[in-house]
């Protein structure tokens, strides 16, 4: 493919979902600056590698490579981050907490929303943002993320028992 | 049905991602437990303030432009890169020509196939078995116990036959639902492998002989035998399960 039909394939196929390549690394790294620079960075990737897309899913191949880049950025810069493992005993949800999530969501203002999804592990961050603000399926999410269909469900599971339990502590706390 | 099933399999049934049958066994359940009935609202509470929240970050118009020109660069970097004299570029312009004549020819006839499709649903049919621990409706080693079962459940009686001596237990049979129809799913076991295999009546009247296909780690063999249609799809080597799907087709070929 000529250089220039090259570019203006990407800019029609790829370009368009900046938003949702923004919004991923913008989760992933909690950051804005690094967010930007991550993807500046998996464009290039993108468009390097671009001989190798064979559609249909534009979005879903860029958030592949938009997610590789962060995750190794992650690894670079923040190495404690990835090696906390997801402690069950501390994060299970208790029992006795009865208040339906339903009247905690109510009052919770999105503020506490995002301040609780920012709190998960990145890996369960990723297959939230993946699930609820992208609308994947689980096989798509497989996927992305290049972990098997049970896992996606799984962290999916754990992630939102630990949204609810965040919701409530932070409920809890105010008056 | 109990609660702990359930709670087990809420966020699939909340993400629409469990097969008719679960979906079913799930709503039965919800509809008599008010505590499974609380989780499941908590859930979808929580799925649509995620959704509902302004907590998509979006990109500015700063970040496009500047992705634009760094990849307007990139693409100039490699122009020069790839810049060679003209005689050759003649010569590699036929040779460019060839390959995307040839690419086209391939590309036209490799649109998916009917095949393909049924292939990719066949695969993901097999996938959604193991992902949700729900490989049987009806749990059995018996030929006796499974194929009764279908009875009522879909308009024709596939065959079951137990090839437990043969190396291949029959675990049970599942509801499960291709081409827009309900179909039977058999279930064996070899080793730690789980084979599904998937029979519903077919639409043509001769037998089609095997094909093999080899899809994300997965092996598939399908034919026609006998008005029936049958594939077969697990993660065991495609030799033995080759061997299966001999089996099968030796023991319900007619005068067998």
């Amino acid at each position: 493919m000529p250089e220039q039909q090259k570019v203006a394939r990407f800019e029609q196929l790829i370009l368009p979902h900046l938003d949702a390549a923004y919004n991923l690394a913008r989760w992933l790294t909690r950051n804005e600056h690094d967010a930007q620079d991550a993807v500046q960075e998996a464009y290039l990737r993108a468009f390097k590698y671009f001989d190798s897309f064979r559609g249909p899913d534009g979005r879903a191949w860029l958030l592949a490579i938009v997610r590789n880049t962060c995750w190794t950025w992650l690894q670079q810069a923040r190495a404690r981050e990835l090696t906390t493992p997801f402690d069950e005993e501390i994060h299970s949800v208790e029992t006795d907490s009865s208040t339906p999530v339903t009247l905690l969501l109510q009052s919770a203002d999105t503020q506490i929303l995002r301040q609780a999804l920012e709190e998960l592990p990145a890996d369960f961050r990723e297959v939230v943002v993946l699930r609820e603000l992208e609308g994947f399926s689980y096989k798509e999410i497989a996927d992305i993320a290049n972990i098997p269909t049970g896992t996606v469900m799984s962290r999916l599971a754990r992630a939102r028992n630990r949204l609810k339990q965040c919701l409530r502590n932070q409920m809890a706390k105010e008056p | 049905m109990n609660c702990s099933n359930t709670q087990n399999l809420i966020d699939a049934y909340v993400d629409r991602e469990l097969d008719l049958e679960r979906n079913l066994e799930i709503e039965r359940h919800l509809e008599d437990c008010a505590l499974c009935s609380q989780a499941c609202k908590d859930h979808q509470a929580l799925r649509d303030a995620i959704s509902a929240s302004s907590l998509y970050f979006k990109s500015s118009a700063n970040l496009r432009k500047r992705v634009q020109s760094s990849l307007r660069k990139a693409s100039r970097a490699e122009t020069a890169r790839n810049f060679v004299p003209s005689r050759w570029l003649t010569l590699a312009a036929s040779l460019a020509t060839v390959v995307v004549v040839t690419w086209s020819v391939i590309h036209v006839f490799s649109v998916p196939s009917s095949d393909d499709l049924l292939t990719h649903e066949v695969l993901s049919s097999h996938q959604r078995s193991l992902m949700a621990n729900h490989l049987a409706d009806v749990s059995s080693s018996d030929q006796h116990t499974v194929k009764p079962w279908f009875a009522g459940k879909v308009d024709f009686s596939p065959p079951v036959e137990d090839l437990t001596k043969q190396g291949f237990p029959l675990i049970g049979g599942r509801l499960d639902y291709l081409e827009n129809r309900p179909v039977a799913a058999l279930v064996y076991q070899r080793h730690k492998h789980v084979i599904n295999l998937f029979i519903w009546p077919s639409a043509s009247e001769s037998d089609v002989p095997t094909k093999a296909v080899s899809r994300q780690g997965y092996n598939l063999f399908h034919w026609t035998q006998s008005h029936m249609t049958y594939w077969a799809a697990s993660d065991l080597d495609k030799g033995e399960l080759q061997e299966f799907v001999q089996l099968v087709q030796n023991q319900t070929s007619p005068g067998s």
